[in-house]
């Protein structure tokens, strides 16, 4: 439905070649950019109906004091459902520190929390199919869980700025969330317009983005230096490129279909994703806040390492 | 007089919401006192960790996000 509009407007009405450069290009703009904008009010407004206002003030309420391999399955669990901008991360970086949740877990969250959203694997599904998003989804929860564990593994306290020992933290009874059915409407009418309005750009940018890459690149070209599984240096190559890149998780589907459309490896497309959506260096800069470099340095390293297995894994048996 | 405080440390969403109460309350013509904390341990220290927050003489009313104008105008009506 989505391309036939595409192709409505970019051959028929604008006269564009299918064949050549700028047509392909356009009409995956025209096509992906209706079908995400649909799917994500769709999607945000289904979500605002039915959550019952998980936030991180009950995640932390619900993680602390349990037995570590359980308080990081909880945490990993909420951390992919639970919304949270990462104007966030300092307070919840506090909050789990000042209720002794211990640090790994705490990167376990802060791994899990952008990279695995229910908007992006809904959208992901209604772009990719289902069986690349379970990939996507398994992958990250497990990346998560194992990143936390190896960052527990270095004694990261000893990077963590002295102040942050001393908060503490005041207990609030917090506000009830929507209740009735029409405030649950006006609730989730609200949350799209603030979702929406908050990564329309990333989304427009990553549409953008796939749609030049769709039409300009060569096949040949992708086939010759992404496409081959075999080659193992595409994958730490596509993680080190996604580092400095920073997208929300939804604005780098449309780059990815157009990877995979072109042909380039699926370990490889599933790798970059991540690599843009959970490391980036404004969050690097927000938790610099709490956490000294080293710290971070690590943080990145552990995550790159992780991406670049998962990418290779998935090259293998793909 | 309303004591009104919105906790968040500087981002975007949190001006927006100084902003909304602000606008509201000229709106409606209350008379109301408003305070940007960004102090990060006096934002913990009422129990948020999602920003921003607002809270109105010492209760936390509202975390996690800019708060829809219905629900703002009704704290001032």
């Amino acid at each position: 439905m989505f391309d036939a509009l595409g192709n409505l407007i970019a051959y028929r009405l604008l006269g564009l070649s299918a064949q050549g450069q700028w047509g392909p290009a356009l009409q995956f703009f025209i096509a992906d950019s209706v079908k995400i904008f649909v799917l994500l009010v769709v999607v945000i407004y289904v979500m605002g109906l039915l959550r019952a206002l998980l936030s991180p003030e009950r995640v932390r309420s619900y993680v602390r004091g349990r037995p570590a391999w359980l308080a990081r399955l909880l945490a990993i669990a909420l951390g992919a459902v639970t919304p949270f901008c990462s104007c966030s991360s300092v307070p919840l970086f506090i909050g789990f520190v000042e209720a002794g949740i211990p640090l790994g877990v705490t990167f376990s969250f802060l791994i899990a929390s952008p990279m695995i959203n229910e908007v992006a694997v809904v959208i992901l599904a209604g772009v990719l199919g289902w069986r690349i998003t379970a990939l996507y989804v398994l992958a990250g929860l497990v990346v998560a869980y194992l990143g936390g564990v190896v960052m527990e593994r270095f004694r990261p306290q000893r990077w963590v700025e002295p102040y942050v020992w001393e908060i503490h933290m005041g207990e609030t009874p917090l506000a009830a969330g929507p209740q009735g059915l029409l405030e649950r409407h006006h609730f989730a009418l609200h949350e799209v317009r603030q979702i929406v309005g908050r990564i329309w750009r990333w989304v427009l940018l990553g549409i953008g983005v796939g749609a030049l890459f769709h039409g300009l690149v060569p096949e040949a070209w992708v086939s010759r230096y992404l496409g081959d599984a075999s080659n193992p240096l595409t994958v730490p190559a596509a993680v080190l490129l996604g580092i400095p890149l920073y997208s929300n998780a939804t604005g780098v589907i449309p780059v990815a279909e157009a990877m995979l459309a072109k042909g380039v490896a699926v370990g490889t497309t599933l790798a970059f994703m991540m690599s843009i959506a959970a490391l980036s260096l404004p969050e690097m800069l927000i938790l610099r806040r709490v956490i000294r470099w080293p710290a971070l340095a690590l943080f990145a390293a552990v995550l790159a390492v992780a991406f670049s297995l998962v990418g290779w894994g998935f090259n293998l048996i793909t | 007089m309303k004591q009104i405080k919105v906790l968040g440390s500087g981002c975007r969403n949190c001006q927006t919401t100084y902003e909304l109460i602000r606008q509201v309350a000229a709106e409606k013509g209350v008379e109301i006192s408003l305070e940007k904390v960004e102090e990060i341990g006096r934002i913990m220290g009422y129990g948020v960790m999602s920003t921003p927050g607002v809270v109105i003489d010492e209760q936390v009313v509202h975390s996690g996000g800019v708060p829809e104008r219905r629900k703002v105008e009704g704290w001032l009506g």
